[in-house]
């Protein structure tokens, strides 16, 4: 398995938060060969288990992305659009956008709306019809939509608008396939709802009661120019060991564990601190009774705006990193 | 049902102090409940047998509480210091009635005279410690003779049908949705159902996260009010829905993405039986669905809710044909769920 190439397909596959299917059936085909059981749970995270002998360990990456969802349609035929996760109206405003069926369009504000504090119900998105009948035949009420731009490489890197976390989603399938036996009773959920409040994690967490929980996540950097250091990783450090983020504070256990076996095989880690935002980890290590929990980090530039960038060395450094840990 | 809500809508029952409501529904309930029970957060919940054996799989839900005010001093003068439980609208707060405590002491809520404010103090809406409750005692003695501090305060309103089939009162938030369900409580059901009328909803959806744990359904339709914003001057994208146009039918709000396939169900069987319906045109609000939605290993959740203008405020507008049209399509989402059991 190509870590580019499973990216570049879970990346072109339609996966808002709330409407994950289509990424959910490519990483179910992609798994099912690898796997024991592969399963959709209530709120539509899709488990993958691999049985082995020893702790219960589940790794999490979402395939949810933030996105856009059409909330009314204008006579004129414009669409109006509410958010799905953490969309930055300045940052989505003149992208074009696809919706699941397939239509374009772009996102664009109101002649009159401030600029500077632009809200996203002053914008509206074209999709070139040509009043509200000819729109209705097109899109719902409900539909949604997300950027549309293909990933494409920057030498080591790669650049795609939801890198956050399709690269995760790719980073456990490419784990899973190098695993032949696991140490460990291995679950991966790739989960939903992640961008509007990691709401499938915690439903994911409950119904397989692990011993031991990985969030597998992009994470914010700070080594752009004039960046404001809210981060601790850098762009080609190597996998980040996550210590804590919004959600959770990092179990010890789980922490040293990590940087032991990344010592042991010369894998390049580095310590992941993010100070504002929340991952999958959160909602796992509070589940039931508490499950010791940390995550891998992949690092991320420009988070929740089309022009994600990542480095595929760290990517690789969190599948040999996730792979140590299973493999044990 | 009117009858039933009109009834409802002249009980108190601030969040965290839904007594009066709850005893007004066990005695309702009792004759036609399998099962009831208060649970340790207040909720109330009943189970009725329906015609297919279903335990746990669906319940239906509303919450019985209301936003109000809760008494926190009483000053040297007699009056009281207070503060807003759940999301009252501060702007049309003043110069209304309340009823305070048990014994539902008469009071206003005041505000500093508007010949002493100041221009830019006029623009803004009044902060809630500038605010005071009056109930016409000549000093704090008197004061404390009639109320106690943590005494729960609720609006006053008549519940009246008025104009072209438009229905006024307090607490329709949601006291519709407690009518509909003792409605249905009332009749021969197609499954078994469990009724969860909750407690504290406005204050965080709090009694929701016992009930859906204790009860565990597989399915769960929240029945509620949404807020209407079809105002003069307001822009067609952010009126959200309109009294009179049928059952909200919600795909997402600002705390929970409905489950796709219940919402679909929902629309086709409006369409199919000739029911009005609309569906939430802005992304705002949320109710105990959120709650049950991420409960143990997760529940498919749906919203039904009349579309309510001035939700927050002591008076609340709604169409008495939308909430007749909910208790329709619920039945009919129960025969729809019922029948897919078989």
């Amino acid at each position: 398995m190509d870590l580019l190439e499973v990216l570049k397909t879970l990346c072109a596959a339609h996966g808002p938060s709330g409407d994950e299917g289509e990424v959910r059936e490519r990483i179910a085909e992609l798994a099912r060969p690898l796997a024991d059981e592969v399963e959709t749970d209530t709120l539509g995270n899709l488990i993958v288990h691999k049985r082995g002998s020893g702790p219960r360990v589940m790794f999490t990456a979402h395939m949810d992305s933030i996105g856009l969802i059409v909330t009314h349609i204008e006579q004129e035929g414009f669409l109006r659009v509410g958010k799905l996760g953490g969309v930055a109206p300045k940052e989505a405003a003149y992208a074009p956008v696809r919706f699941k069926n397939g239509v374009r369009g772009v996102l664009v504000p109101e002649e009159k709306a401030d600029f500077g504090k632009l809200k996203l119900d002053e914008c509206f998105v074209d999709i070139g019809a040509k009043d509200r009948e000819q729109a209705r035949k097109l899109v719902r009420v409900g539909d949604t939509a997300v950027y549309c731009a293909p990933a494409q490489t920057l030498l080591d890197r790669v650049n795609a608008p939801y890198l956050d976390d399709r690269i995760a989603c790719a980073v456990l399938l490419c784990a899973l396939e190098r695993v032949k036996a696991p140490a460990c009773d291995l679950y991966m959920a790739f989960t939903v709802q992640e961008e509007v409040g990691l709401r499938g994690a915690k439903t994911a967490a409950w119904g397989i009661e692990p011993d031991v929980g990985i969030a597998v996540d992009v994470t914010g950097v700070d080594d752009t120019p004039g960046s404001e250091k809210s981060g601790t990783a850098r762009l080609g450090g190597g996998a980040g060991v996550k210590v804590m983020d919004s959600s959770v504070i990092c179990h010890p256990q789980v922490v040293a564990r990590l940087e032991a076996l990344a010592e042991e095989r010369n894998i390049p880690v580095q310590r992941d601190i993010l100070r504002s935002g929340g991952t999958d980890a959160g909602p796992i290590h509070t589940t039931r009774l508490g499950v010791r929990t940390g995550g891998i980090s992949i690092p991320c530039r420009y988070l929740h705006t089309p022009a994600e960038t990542a480095d595929l060395g760290d990517a690789q450094a969190c599948i040999r990193l996730a792979e140590a840990l299973i493999q044990g | 049902m009117l009858n039933a809500l009109k009834q409802l809508c002249l009980l108190n029952g601030v969040s965290g102090d839904e007594d009066e409501v709850r005893r007004y529904l066990i005695g309702r309930a009792e004759p036609h409940a399998s099962r009831l029970s208060t649970d340790a957060l207040g909720n109330l919940i009943v189970l009725k047998k329906g015609r297919r054996s279903a335990g746990n799989r669906v319940m239906l839900c509303a919450h019985m509480d209301e936003v109000g005010v809760i008494v926190t001093r009483i000053t040297e003068e007699g009056f009281l210091k207070f503060d807003f439980v759940g999301g009252v609208d501060r702007r049309v707060a003043v110069g209304k009635p309340v009823v305070i405590g048990p014994n539902r002491v008469p009071g206003v809520i005041g505000l500093k005279a508007v010949h002493l404010t100041g221009r830019e103090e006029r623009k803004k809406a009044p902060k809630t410690d500038s605010l005071y409750l009056d109930i016409g005692a000549k000093d704090k003695k008197s004061a404390e003779e009639r109320v106690a501090l943590g005494d729960y305060g609720a609006f006053v309103c008549e519940p009246e049908e008025f104009g072209e089939g438009l229905f006024k009162a307090r607490a329709i938030d949601d006291r519709v949705g407690c009518a509909v369900m003792l409605k249905l409580l009332e009749e021969e059901l197609p499954l078994d159902v469990t009724f969860a009328f909750t407690a504290q909803e406005e204050v965080g959806t709090r009694g929701a996260f016992g009930a859906a744990f204790s009860v565990t359904p597989e399915i769960a339709l929240v029945l509620e009010t949404t807020t209407a914003a079809d105002l003069p001057g307001v822009e067609s994208h952010r009126r959200v829905c309109a009294p009179g146009r049928g059952p909200v039918i919600s795909y997402m709000d600002g705390a929970s993405i409905y489950d796709r396939e219940l919402f679909e169900t929902l629309c086709r069987l409006s369409e199919k039986n000739g029911i009005p319906w609309q569906t939430k045109e802005y992304i705002a609000g949320g109710n105990d669905a959120r709650t049950i939605q991420r409960t143990k290993a997760g529940v498919r959740v749906a919203a039904l809710s009349a579309a309510v203008r001035y939700l927050h405020a002591p008076a609340g507008v709604g169409s008495t044909a939308d909430f007749e049209n909910m208790l329709k399509l619920t039945r009919l989402f129960l025969a729809e769920i019922a029948e897919r059991s078989e």
